[in-house]
């Protein structure tokens, strides 16, 4: 799929010219009540808001390491963990702020997280490629392209196995479809017929690489090869985002049946903070999605329209997410480092336990 | 003579390689449009085209191999790696095939492949991206494993890379990209196996590699500031073939070693020395051999942790002054 479809080259003008969703009458959307749509709405603006306040700490050097940032793509992340029951899973790559807001994480140890600080998710050992929470049935934050397919498959074998009427949806890259892990991933769930989406987020690159230089064929239709259902859908409708993911999250549910689900999206920013993003793509590009595609700007039109959101509503809840974002800082500037003490922690589940199960020397310290 | 980084002096090797040799390709995942995702092949593309400079889809087991392929055809491939820590991906191919295929056939078939990126921790990147594969690497006979240290060695010890017909394992620094030196112009190679010294003394031995000859370099010139020790400092330059001899004597002369590595202590290159000195050299020794390396975890992400995770001056002061 071409970055940009014909329509949007035309649409060029501004974002109240967006055309009303297809979707809205999908029966998962039509059956949300209001404060359903507006939570939808306000977990997208959470996540922006939160993304777009870790761009000054990066800069003032109190986030170390990568930082890609979600921007763009909200929808994608926002819609398809909306449709989570207590027995479905989700995994991502790198690029996991979003998920991790979307299955109901709390900014606040989340930006402590990126601090590196001891109160963050994974107490400052894992950063912003290794978000996690598995009490939400979140299994990652994976910085390895392609490295988490496998995992997913394995949380769709364990639902299975358990008996379990659940579904896992794995999140990867356009650039990670070229991962030889994934197609051996992809052939298993549909060998034995295990509950998993594999959910391909297609914002057009793999770092500097559009996807007409890295892939052969079309991305989603690899799923033909393995005898695998595929669907497409576009990435800036939160809706249709649901209506896709419910058609082929209730059948992986029922029928236990895999499938690749290719959303067209993309990203404002650098691959991460570190990409000048100066030699693949032009600003008219960015521009132009923005423009007309904005997944934020898309649903709060579509909202407004239906009168759901009204513009006190509507800055009410921007207010809300920055105040949020503020209050997340503040509790990361506030809390403590992990110790040096701390680095031998968390390797083991026997070392954590007060009583070793094993014995010999497991760690080989020096001075 | 010329000042460069460690990066352009990689690149100057990289460029005057392929310049001689039409064999040479270079191959990896954003080292052509994006010129390198450290820049070490940049401007490479515009000036050597896209036959030489090749950009990858994100399939290192498929390059990797691809290029092992190609090699024994007679390609020179020089396969960026944009961190190091990915090629467990490329796992099998490097270490089933690039180490065994000259063997498996009795000798008919050769492996000139170079395989480069950078390989360390210190830069917050989390335990994916963070791991220091040179006793891994090195363990497997038919590979050949180099760790320069500062930008002279880094383009001489790539042109012998690159014409060297075993399959060598070249493994970079993000930390020491930025890292300036004077580097001599023209066709400059090093042999492997031969270390170098980089700071000559008489009352300790500190053995190192990469980025840690820096460290002990301070850590020296620290100690002898304040304590007056005289302390020598072997830069490996290569971890296999391994440059016993040059050890050994050092040992000889100061009888007390320190191994320092930015390694995992368990099963580490200094593990591997530390037999080698007490079966060749038992008798010089005054002291037990110490080592200071990575603390035994995987790579925290917690910026000031991480810096205290790693080899660092006061750890390898500490290390010297458990031996002084
Ligand atoms: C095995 C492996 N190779 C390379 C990388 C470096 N890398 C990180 S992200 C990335 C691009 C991935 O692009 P895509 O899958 O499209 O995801 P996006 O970043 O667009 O979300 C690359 C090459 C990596 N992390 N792991
Ligand atoms: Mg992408």
């Amino acid at each position: 799929m071409s970055k940009k479809s014909p329509e949007s080259a035309e649409t060029k003008s501004d974002a109240c010219a967006v055309k009303p969703s297809t979707h809205a009458s999908a029966p998962v959307n039509a059956a949300l009540s209001n404060a359903q749509r507006i939570e939808l709405y306000r977990k997208m603006v959470r996540i922006r808001r939160f993304e777009e306040r870790c761009l000054p700490v990066y800069n003032s050097g109190k986030i170390g390491g990568f930082l890609h940032l979600y921007i763009g793509q909200e929808a994608v992340a926002v819609g398809a963990c909306s449709l989570m029951g207590k027995d479905d899973h989700v995994i991502t790559a790198y690029r996991d702020h979003g998920h991790a807001i979307a299955v109901g994480m709390d900014t606040k140890p989340l930006m402590a997280e990126l601090y590196g600080k001891i109160t963050g998710c994974s107490k400052g050992k894992g950063g912003s490629m290794h978000y996690f929470a598995p009490d939400l049935n979140y299994w990652g934050g994976h910085g390895i392209v392609g490295g988490q397919i496998p995992l997913g498959t394995g949380l769709a074998y364990a639902v299975k196995y358990q008996g379990k009427k659940g579904a896992a949806m794995a999140f990867m890259g356009d650039g990670a479809v070229n991962q030889g892990a994934v197609h051996e991933a992809y052939n298993l769930a549909a060998l034995w017929d295990l509950p998993v989406l594999f959910v391909i987020e297609n914002n057009g690159y793999s770092m500097g690489t559009s996807q007409e230089r890295s892939s052969a064929g079309e991305l989603g239709k690899r799923a033909e090869a393995y005898d695998m259902k595929f669907y497409i859908c576009g990435g800036h409708d939160v809706y249709e985002v649901r209506a896709t993911l419910d058609a082929a999250l209730t059948r992986a549910r029922e029928q236990s049946k895999p499938a690749v689900v290719e959303i067209d999206t993309y990203r404002y920013r650098g691959h991460s903070v570190a990409d000048p993003d100066k030699t693949y793509r032009d600003r008219a590009e960015i521009e132009d999605y923005r423009k007309t595609k904005d997944p934020i700007q898309v649903f709060q039109n579509q909202l407004v329209l239906e009168k759901v959101l009204t513009p006190a509503l509507i800055e009410e809840i921007d207010a809300e997410a920055r105040a949020e974002s503020e209050r997340a800082v503040e509790f990361a500037e506030a809390s403590p480092f992990p110790t040096a003490a701390d680095i031998q922690k968390d390797v083991y589940w026997e070392t954590d336990q007060p009583k070793r199960t094993s014995e010999g020397r497991i760690f080989f310290n020096q001075p | 003579m010329p000042v460069l980084t460690y990066r352009e002096a990689i690149r100057a090797a990289l460029s005057e390689e392929i310049e001689r040799d039409p064999n040479v390709v270079i191959m990896g995942e954003e080292v052509a449009q994006f010129n390198g995702a450290y820049k070490v092949t940049e401007g490479m593309l515009e000036k050597y085209g896209p036959k030489r400079i090749v950009d990858t889809p994100i399939s290192e087991a498929g390059f990797i191999g691809m290029g092992i392929g190609a090699s024994m055809l007679g390609i020179r491939p020089v396969m960026e790696l944009m961190f190091w820590s990915f090629y467990s991906v490329a796992f099998d191919q490097i270490v089933n095939n690039a180490a065994n295929v000259r063997y498996m056939s009795g000798g008919q078939i050769a492996c000139p492949i170079v395989i480069r990126g950078p390989a360390n921790g210190g830069t917050n990147v989390g335990a994916t991206h963070s791991h220091t594969v040179e006793n891994i690497l090195a363990h497997h006979p038919g590979l050949k494993v180099v760790v320069p240290s500062n930008a002279a060695d880094a383009k001489a010890l790539m042109k012998t890379a690159i014409r060297d017909n075993d399959p060598v394992m070249f493994l970079e620094n993000t930390i020491l990209y930025g890292e300036k030196g004077e580097v001599p112009e023209g066709d400059i190679t090093l042999p492997f196996g031969r270390a170098a010294i980089a700071r000559t003394g008489k009352d300790l031995t500190i053995v190192t590699y990469g980025r840690c000859v820096l460290h002990s370099l301070a850590a020296a010139e620290t100690l002898r500031a304040s304590k007056g020790f005289d302390i020598e400092i072997i830069d490996l330059r290569t971890i296999r073939p391994l440059d016993v001899d040059t050890i050994l004597r050092s040992v000889a002369k100061t009888h007390r070693l320190l191994i320092v590595e930015e390694q995992r202590p368990y099963c580490s290159i200094g593990s591997h020395i530390a037999a080698i000195v007490q079966e060749e050299a038992f008798d010089e020794l005054d002291a037990p051999i110490l080592r200071v390396g990575t603390i035994d975890a995987p790579s925290i992400y917690s910026p000031p942790v991480e810096k205290q995770q790693i080899p660092n001056v006061d750890r390898v002061i500490a290390g010297i002054l458990r031996l002084l």
